[in-house]
């Protein structure tokens, strides 16, 4: 099969949901400092949480607020379609209910879901709300 | 084939299916009922300020879960990162490097995590 073959074919929707979780977990192994830091920084101290509170604002050093906004709304992603992937993971491991058909719809399910959790909560983060 | 015993053996390869396969599901279903544990003391008690985030993670039995599931998230990372290396590096010797890479990388945000949690 040459390339141009392979471009023609379609990734079906569970496929996307699939590469989708591993791109999710990959963003969140790669952020995990900066998710330390935001742990570290929200409970050690009053003085900590307002550090951790400026971080979405002024920004931490020289990265900027909205970056760290944005950053903030790829784990939010990263772990809304992680987690509910995984649930679909294993519920289909506990069921053992793999038909065609199911993949399709709980894939629908998961990209829609995800999503709208994701524009609410980036809608509530950078402050349309 | 890959050749998969005596000198000429993968040695980056995992072997071990089945229990790489549970352990990523027994580290997800902790992972997520502390994601539920933890939204519902976010979600019910009153207005959230710094007091009342900090004294979530400050009850002892918290702070034993959230360990738990420190460990259980650098595991899960730990056969997730493995999967991704295996798929697409194929010279041994990079996905060698970039494996400890990943241990090392893991075990280091493991280590801060868990000093955060006990010293509060």
């Amino acid at each position: 099969m040459r390339l141009v073959d392979a471009v023609k074919y379609r990734l079906p929707l569970a496929g996307v949901v699939s590469i989708l979780h591993r791109a999710s977990g990959a963003i969140m192994f790669g952020l995990l400092p900066l998710i330390i830091w935001l742990f570290d920084m929200s409970v050690t101290s009053e003085i900590s949480f307002d550090v951790f509170k400026s971080a979405f604002v002024a920004g931490i050093g020289f990265v900027p607020g909205w970056l760290v906004k944005l950053l903030a709304l790829a784990l939010i992603w990263s772990f809304l379609h992680h987690f509910i992937a995984g649930v679909r993971h294993l519920w289909m491991d506990a069921t053992h209910n793999v038909s065609k058909e199911f993949g399709r719809q709980s894939a629908v399910v998961t990209l829609v879901a995800s999503g709208v959790l994701t524009v609410a909560l980036g809608a509530k983060l950078f402050g349309l709300f | 084939m890959t050749v998969n015993y005596g000198s000429r053996r993968v040695v980056t390869g995992a072997h071990y299916g089945m229990r790489d396969w549970l352990s990523q599901r027994i580290t997800a279903v902790l992972m997520a009922l502390f994601t539920l544990v933890l939204l519902a003391q976010v979600l019910f008690g009153g207005p959230l300020g710094y007091d009342r985030w900090a004294g979530i993670f400050s009850a002892q039995w918290m702070k034993l879960l959230t360990f738990v599931v420190f460990i259980s998230l650098g595991w899960h990372a730990w056969v997730g990162m493995r999967d991704i290396w295996m798929d697409y590096i194929k010279p041994a010797a990079l996905r060698l490097v970039l494996q400890v890479a990943t241990m090392v990388w893991l075990v280091g945000c493991m280590g801060w995590a868990v000093q955060v949690l006990w010293r509060l």
